[in-house]
């Protein structure tokens, strides 16, 4: 029988230590300081700062033309920064190492036609440094994990746009990456596709892997991501949590009478006071303040004849964020 | 629907390590040649060459028939490499074609339809991906060119019953002129488009080709500033100038002497060219890695 050495336990503790440690210490999966680029006199994305901790799913949002693909590729290395720093997975953007731990799947998503599904992935494997042994292994698991295993052998022009889209990624999955890029990854997906999408991204989230989900179907932000920033003019104009009880809630009162002093004075207990005909409407951190609210317009003498509070859904929010944008096209 | 496994299960391909730079490039140019071969490039690329052969080894049989039976010996071997150099020199324009065409698109197409996209996110460097390219085509190319030139050698050797001489030095040199070429097309592809690409590089083909011929009239006539703006045309663009030298090579010394011939040489190349081309491939590559390390994609 085999018996560890002497000091074999303790330096397994010390190294589980470190390894602890080093898990503590992992940077985030993603930095992104002041990051601009400009294409002639056009700025594409300004200033864009944002961290993305490990294992958390995190949506970018914004109209058409707001610089989320062009940030999301800067981030990538595929597109230089004009100014600014980032890393990956603690690399600096554009180094190989950091690019070895993750997946990408580009909007327009396009691939070798004339090459088989399987063929495909495995040469995306060897591409990424997938070790020969468990290559194929690897593959045909994404294979199955979409639904394509079935269609392995067939050429990828003679996919339909939603196979071409899954197969994109099955890409995005090979080597096991610690960090996933999602560009509008429902795009030509029936609803059984998105639902694969969404199950994808939360079996990410279960194993830690961090995903940068750029999509324009808010009802799919909504359920999988932990965090959104809205983008807009290529600038990060609001950046909110969505689990329910951290976001704000909306409050509609009907008041006795409404001053403008009253209204000045309702801002302590929230942001956003505003008089929309008879009605006065604010956001609130949580459901506790509403009774401070009450308690405070009874001691002011003033008559409260509604108050209603709601959570603003996520097409609400982006709505009023990209409210001067003329062009702003969701779906 | 199958869930992932969880990482800690031995799933295949994990953990990962970049591929190094040789490796990314055999995976690329690997990639490449299967395309080639895919879209059928290939295919009517060795269709058209092996044609060409037939039909040149039908035109040589009735042409040795006749040249025998009329001429005395030493005509009939002067004949007969004439005949095969201008099978060559049709061969050669074939090759120059092809080496640009197979590498036209290789990498402006794949940067047009977003294709590179998933490669270049991949842990290998831009410089890989593109010498990856390069090293595809060239074998797709090389493949053609041997068919072609071995044809027409083996053709002339069977048919006609003779070889011209240092035909393997020749072969090496029209080699060179398609290498020359066909990297130039990937240098114009990392910014270009296509189509583009296509126009830029046979332009100059065309002022090398031209350049050529000033060099060789200019010095026939004595005209010195004719003499040197060719020279200058074939530094730029090296490829005229080799076949030049190709040509000068695969004729019989007496050709060359009296200078007789389509195939007349006044101003031979010289053979430092052979070293300018050869260096001037290996700057042509360095300078695509360049511009597509540095492009946005």
């Amino acid at each position: 029988m085999l018996r560890p050495a002497r000091g074999t336990a303790s330096r397994f503790s010390r190294w589980r230590s470190r390894s602890s440690r080093r898990m503590v210490e992992a940077p985030p999966a993603l930095e992104a300081r002041s990051l601009s680029k400009q294409f002639g006199a056009k700025v594409a994305v300004r200033e864009l700062s944002l961290t993305l901790p490990r294992g958390e799913v995190f949506g970018f949002l914004g109209p058409n033309g707001a610089g989320k693909t062009t940030s999301m590729k800067m981030l990538l290395g595929l597109v230089r920064p004009t100014s600014g720093e980032g890393r990956l997975l603690g690399e600096p953007l554009g180094a190989a190492r950091g690019r070895a731990r993750v997946g990408y799947l580009p909007e327009h998503f396009a691939f070798h036609e004339w090459l088989e599904g399987r063929e495909l992935l495995r040469f995306h494997a060897r591409l990424l440094g997938v070790p020969t042994r468990g290559l194929d292994a690897g593959v045909e698991e994404r294979l199955r994990r979409v639904n394509l295993a079935d269609a392995a052998t067939r050429r990828v022009r003679e996919y339909s746009k939603g196979m071409k889209q899954r197969l994109g990624l099955a890409q995005a999955l090979l080597g096991e990456p610690e960090l996933v890029f999602l560009d509008e990854p429902t795009s030509g997906l029936d609803p059984l596709g998105r639902r694969l999408v969404r199950d994808v991204i939360r079996e990410l989230r279960q194993r830690g892997t961090s995903v940068f989900l750029n999509s324009h179907l808010l009802s799919e932000v909504e359920v999988t991501c932990d965090r959104v920033a809205f983008v807009k003019g290529g600038r990060v104009v609001r950046d909110m949590r969505l689990g329910a009880e951290e976001r704000d809630l909306e409050v509609e009162m009907r008041l006795e009478r409404t001053t403008a002093t009253l209204v000045a004075d309702l801002a302590r207990f929230g942001h956003d006071v505003r008089v929309e005909g008879d009605r006065v409407r604010m956001g609130v951190s949580g459901e506790e303040t509403l009774p401070e609210i009450t308690r405070w317009l009874a001691s002011q003498g003033v008559g409260l004849y509604h108050l209603g509070a709601r959570r603003p859904s996520l097409e609400e929010i982006f709505l009023e964020v990209v409210a001067d944008d003329a062009d702003a096209v969701l779906g | 629907m199958t869930p992932m496994r969880s990482s800690a299960e031995p799933t295949g391909g994990i953990p990962t390590q970049a591929p190094g730079r040789l490796r990314a490039v055999t995976i690329v140019a690997h990639l490449t040649f299967i395309e080639a071969r895919r879209r059928r490039i290939l295919a009517a690329a060795l269709l058209f060459g092996a044609a060409f052969v037939v039909l040149f080894g039908i035109g040589l049989h009735f042409m040795a028939r006749d040249i025998r039976a009329n001429a005395p010996p030493a005509q009939q071997a002067m004949f007969l490499n004439l005949v095969t150099l201008t099978a060559l020199y049709a061969a050669n324009f074939l090759i120059v074609m092809t080496s640009v065409l197979v590498t036209i698109d290789t990498l402006a197409g794949e940067i047009g339809s977003g294709v590179i996209e998933t490669l270049c996110t991949k842990p290998v460097s831009r410089a890989a991906v593109g010498l990856g390219k390069w090293l595809g085509c060239w074998l797709t190319f090389v493949l053609y060119a041997l068919v072609l030139c071995g044809g027409v050698l083996a053709v002339a050797r069977l048919v006609g019953g003779s070889t011209p001489p240092n035909a393997g030095r020749g072969i090496l040199l029209i080699l060179l002129e398609g290498t020359v070429l066909l990297t130039l097309a990937l240098v114009g592809g990392t910014r270009l488009s296509s189509l583009a690409n296509g126009v830029t590089v046979f332009g100059l083909y065309g002022l090398a080709f031209v350049g050529g011929w000033m060099e060789q009239i200019g010095t026939m006539v004595g005209n010195a500033s004719a003499r040197y703006i060719g020279i200058t045309a074939s530094l730029l663009v090296p490829s005229e100038s080799l076949w030049q030298l190709a040509a000068y090579q695969m004729q019989p010394p007496i050709a060359r002497d009296v200078q007789i011939g389509p195939f007349l040489t006044a101003s031979v190349p010289s053979p430092a060219m052979v070293g300018w081309a050869i260096g001037y491939v290996l700057v042509a590559l360095v300078v695509a890695s360049h511009l597509f390390r540095t492009r946005d994609l």
